[in-house]
């Protein structure tokens, strides 16, 4: 039992020391029908080796995104990793430590959320972040109740442009709220009219851009309907390699931007964990949920950190907090802020344009080829394309040609026969010529 | 104080000052090399972004300085005992770490055909079948990202399993000592909140608790172990008290690590249940998660546990996605795509590691240590309830009466001493709480040292020497931080220093 | 300058020309320690007594505070934003939370004074 430390004779001096004979009668206080006398029906230790291979057969049964040419977006993206990221984020002292509740020794960890929440605000171009939550889709749904708090109003309005997981999250958490929820059809063209539903009973309208469906929007004329009627613009953004090239939320007047930051520093991860963060107006801080980070100076007047505004927290507030959030996604954060420190201004606005490109460049070898519509005018890395059979036979075509093609729309919204034909494809800068050269051969073959 | 070690740097030997990033900035420095993108169309529609961000430029050895440095500021498990009590603050295998890496599990994207995630979907459910074994209860759901997560996905199953039945009830009954989670999650769910007592032995005062059991009372919120790190030894008739009501038992099992393997909450009545992964299955806390947070259900919650699902269909694994193709009556997504994978693979990697035996071995010598930290420490400190305890030992500040020492000043001690200090005013039940929790990963030899430490420290203390504890810690990279000024006026975001005036 | 009464919650009321100024009294900011935020109602709030009227924060804090009498809200202490401290060093002064159009002063009347607030403090140590 390589991580147990006590010896048998360990235990009996230990037990000599407390008092009783044997271990079992610490275990008194467990009513006597629930004790059980032997292990349960599991099986039995193994060594390192062993348990190595038992997960390398099943990661065997599984097709990587590393090995074959990937176009999977719709909210998670391949994106290259630097080494020294997953290098720092394994030093035991931030892997192994806790919520920094002792300031005076987690210093380190204070001192990158810091950085952290002040990266994000310059790219959303807001004034505030917090210390992370969970992911995009939660994060979405914090900022909805968090809009229904600023606001006292009770009636959502989501785009149809927003990701199927974040709306369902959004309208699940909200269930037992009394948040009056009306979410738009598919905005698969774009252009859909979300102003015309706000009127002085809405707390917040809820939209996303790059839009699930790839499209970009300028949100700056709906941010002013919100705010005539006095309510919030909520800006999701899943892909966040796009604040690189894209005007950013705040330029358009959003008063709390939700982010899925998986794109920076985090692996795939089969969809989990990655990191969502809030970014909103410093009028609005009080009513964020989540940790935050503070400047301040110990006792000799020298700079430090510390987690602060605590009392809108359910360690203190219970059930009055903003959220019940407690662990949140320190780690993922700490990799997304280190892959943006090493990217710096020059290499996040060139990583973005890399995105673009390749995307610009598959949208128009995919545009030749005959049956296969693509449908936005606008995007950045990733775009919605119409085909002339069903989404989910083709990509399950090209998956038996070792390619993964992209997201049929109908994974994620199925039983609607205008939506059956289309595909969402993604490049990033770890897509290659030879990857997109590979995935426009094989779809003529199997269109 | 300070000038004692005054260098010219202010590093101090191996203790190395560091400066925020934005204060490093060599404009135009990136720590990527990647290729000039080709010229082309742009397809942005007018959306393109104008003007500077304003991030930092650094160099790839720069960056790994800054992070190692900032690193060495940190005390992690790795550094050495880290005795928070109700965070299971144990040894995180490295082994798990790699596992989860492996290109075919980490690079696995959560919208490939499900043809092509056969081992992923294999994992989770032997993931599942390993917790549901473990807790004696028929079913899970793994979608929560972290335990209070778990709480309010378990507390909304519950009530969506009450609404089909016609009873959505309105309130959830928490005791006193419970985490400031349950009633949150509580409150997000859309429940009332009413507390319960704590009788003197520091359980839940099971007349109190009847007597506000009710047709209204939807459920009932515990901790077993409780957060005094005792077992609720009446816990069955509480069980049995709750169903009668016709509510629900929900448990909050953080403190799961006392018993696994020994004791199965299905056993005791318990219908709802997270588990957090980063306590007792050794994910790691990562500096506050990712965690994630499994909730097993009992027979009655199973058709309204939320999206997604892994089946089990012929010889291969399925993912229920949508409501429309399940014959339950699930609640819907509380999370996007299909939880924490990358931590179901690290505890299950924990879990085999262990297997039965070694599981039941960790909450034996769990419970063990923290008896061993009672035994040793109770003429020293002030015990406010009697032993045994769990794996977790709660002390009071009465040790510290009149001593001008508070819990606070005490526990600032420890850090000089090498030592993250335990939980302290937590919980509320009693006054200035000390919660020592030293898991099952220490050896007799760091408790040995860990004792004598607060020995000594309680003897300083007593022996009028007030100043030492006011004055820690000393040997931090920081001492103690202005709270107050930072709640004040809140500095969240770096800003640029305002330019300074010629000379 | 008025009566000032009290209430077993620690608020504090004086009564100016039938309006009521309110605030924390010192035994409670020092039970609380620095206050680092104060939230306070609205003007033209409408409020019974009892109702949860303020909140007051410290570092590691919170606690509500509640309306000593009926009435409407008719200013709040604008200061208290900027200078939270105030409360700590002038409780009964510049510290004050809220004005209140009082509506029954009978219940003024029912409050304790500063002696029986005085002892009801020495009562609790």
């Amino acid at each position: 039992m390589r991580y147990l430390p006590l010896t048998d004779g360990d235990r009996r001096e230990m037990l000599a020391a407390i008092g009783v004979g044997s271990v079992d009668d610490l275990f008194v206080d467990v009513p006597r029908e629930a004790r059980r006398d032997g292990p349960v029906d599991l099986p039995e230790h193994l060594g390192e080796m062993e348990v190595e291979r038992a997960f390398a057969a099943m990661a065997a049964r599984n097709l990587s995104t590393a090995d074959v040419p990937s176009f999977l977006g719709a909210g998670a993206y391949g994106h290259h990793v630097p080494a020294a990221v997953d290098h720092l984020i394994q030093r035991g002292e931030f892997l192994t430590s806790y919520t920094p509740y002792q300031p005076e020794v987690s210093q380190g960890t204070l001192a990158y959320l810091f950085e952290f929440q002040t990266q994000v605000a310059l790219i959303t171009g807001m004034e505030v972040a917090n210390a992370s939550l969970y992911d995009g889709a939660t994060a979405c749904a914090e900022a909805v109740t968090m809009a229904a708090r600023i606001t006292k109003r009770k009636k959502v309005v989501l785009s149809g442009g927003l990701h199927p997981h974040y709306r369902e999250v959004t309208e699940t958490m909200t269930r037992f709220l009394g948040i009056e929820m009306a979410a738009a059809g598919p905005d698969w063209r774009g252009g859909e009219d979300l102003a015309s539903g706000v009127d002085d009973g809405t707390a917040c309208v809820v939209v996303q851009n790059p839009a699930f469906f790839g499209h970009l929007t300028d949100f700056a004329p709906l941010a002013e309907a919100c705010h005539a009627a006095g309510a919030l613009l909520v800006v999701v953004v899943t892909e966040v390699v796009s604040l690189g090239a894209v005007r950013p939320p705040g330029e358009m007047g959003a008063d709390i931007v939700a982010v899925e930051g998986q794109s920076l520093g985090n692996a795939l991860n089969f969809g989990g964990p990655t990191v969502g963060v809030l970014a909103a107006r410093q009028k609005h801080l009080r009513q964020m949920p989540g940790r935050l980070v503070g400047e301040t100076t110990d006792v000799d007047g020298r700079r430090g950190f510390v987690l602060t505004l605590s009392t809108r927290e359910q360690h203190i507030r219970r059930e009055k907090a903003t959220s019940n959030i407690c662990t949140n996604a320190g780690l993922c954060a700490l990799a997304f802020t280190i892959h943006l420190t090493l990217l710096g201004e020059v290499g996040f606005a060139r990583l973005a344009a890399l995105n673009h490109a390749g995307a610009v460049r598959l949208a128009d070898r995919l545009a030749g080829i005959d049956g296969i519509d693509v449908v936005n005018d606008t995007f950045f890395n990733e775009f919605t394309i119409r085909l002339p059979k069903p989404a989910v036979a083709v990509v399950d075509a090209l998956a038996d040609r070792k390619i993964l093609g992209g997201v049929p729309v109908a994974r994620l919204i199925p039983g609607r026969a205008e939506l059956e034909h289309l595909l969402l494809v993604a490049v990033t800068e770890a897509s290659t010529e030879a990857h997109i050269d590979a995935l426009t051969e094989a779809l003529r073959e199997v269109l | 104080m300070a000038d004692v070690d005054a260098t010219l740097t202010g590093n101090r030997g191996l203790a190395l000052e560091e400066a925020v990033i934005f204060e490093q900035d060599s404009p135009g420095l990136s720590g990527v090399d990647l290729p000039q993108p080709v010229p082309g169309n742009d397809r942005l529609g007018g959306l393109g972004r104008s003007g500077a961000i304003g991030l930092p430029g650094l160099s790839e050895p720069q960056v790994v300085r800054h992070y190692l440095r900032l690193s060495r500021m940190n005390y992690g498990i790795d550094s050495g005992l880290y005795p928070l009590g109700s965070c299971t603050m144990k040894y995180n295998p490295r082994l798990n770490e790699r596992l989860a890496r492996l290109p075919g599990l980490g690079g696995l994207h959560p919208l490939q055909p499900i043809s092509t995630v056969q081992g992923a979907l294999e994992l989770m459910d032997a993931c599942a079948h390993w917790l549901k074994v473990l807790t004696g209860l028929p079913g899970i759901t793994m979608a929560p990202a972290a335990g209070a997560h778990g709480e309010l996905v378990g507390l909304m199953t519950i009530r969506a399993a009450l609404e089909a039945r016609g009873d959505a009830r309105k309130r959830v009954l928490v005791p006193e000592s419970a985490h400031g989670t349950n009633p949150a999650s509580a409150h997000a769910c859309g429940y009332a909140v009413e507390s319960i007592a704590a009788n003197v032995r520091g359980r839940v005062d099971v007349g109190a608790l009847k007597a506000k059991l009710d047709a209204d009372v939807a459920a009932i919120m515990l901790t077993n172990p409780n957060t005094c790190g005792l077992f609720e030894n009446d816990i069955i008739e509480i069980a049995d008290a709750v169903h009668d009501a016709g509510a629900f038992f929900y448990c909050d099992g953080a403190n799961f690590n006392a018993i696994v393997g020994r004791v199965r909450p299905g056993d005791l009545g318990i219908d709802c249940m997270h588990l957090n992964l980063h306590k007792t299955f050794s994910t790691p806390h990562g500096g506050g998660g990712p965690g994630s947070g499994p909730v097993v259900l009992s027979a009655p919650l199973v058709p309204y546990a939320p999206l997604p699902m892994v089946e089990r269909r012929g010889d291969g694994f399925a993912l229920v996605e949508h409501a429309g193709d399940s014959s339950a009556h699930p609640l819907g997504r509380v999370k996007g795509f299909h939880g924490q994978f990358g931590m179901m693979v690290r505890a299950l990697a924990y879990m085999m590691s262990l297997g039965s035996d070694g599981l039941r071995q960790v909450a034996e010598d769990a419970v063990l240590n923290a008896n061993y930290l009672l035994a040793r420490l109770k003429d020293t400190l002030s015990l406010p309830f009697e032993g045994p305890c769990m794996h977790e030992v709660l002390f009071d500040d009465s040790f510290l009466k009149d001593t001008g020492v508070t819990t606070l000043d005490f526990a600032k001690a420890m850090i000089d001493e090498g030592f993250h200090p335990m939980t302290m005013y937590f919980p509320l039940v009693v006054h200035g709480a000390l919660l020592m929790e030293p898991t099952e990963t220490e050896s007799k030899a760091t408790l040995d040292q860990f004792i004598e430490t607060v020995k000594g420290l309680a003897e300083r203390a007593r022996a009028g020497d007030a100043r030492h504890f006011k004055d820690a810690p000393r040997l931090t990279p920081r001492r103690r931080l202005d709270e107050t000024a930072a709640a004040r006026n809140p500095v969240l975001v770096w800003r640029p220093p305002p330019p300074q005036a010629a000379e | 300058m008025g009566i000032v009464r009290y209430t077993k919650e620690h608020e504090w009321i004086r009564v100016e020309d039938g309006v009521g100024v309110v605030g924390i009294t010192k035994y409670a900011q020092e039970q609380l320690g620095d206050i680092v935020y104060v939230e306070l109602p609205e003007v033209g709030a409408g409020m019974t007594k009892g109702a949860e009227a303020a909140v007051v924060e410290s570092v590691k804090a919170a606690s509500e505070i509640y309306a000593p009498v009926g009435g409407e809200v008719t200013e709040v202490n604008q200061n208290l934003a900027d200078n939270p401290g105030t409360v700590n060093t002038d409780a009964m002064g510049e510290g004050w939370f809220f004005k209140m159009r009082i509506a029954d002063t009978d219940e003024v009347d029912r409050l304790m004074d500063g002696v029986a607030y005085q002892e009801y403090v020495e009562s609790l140590s």
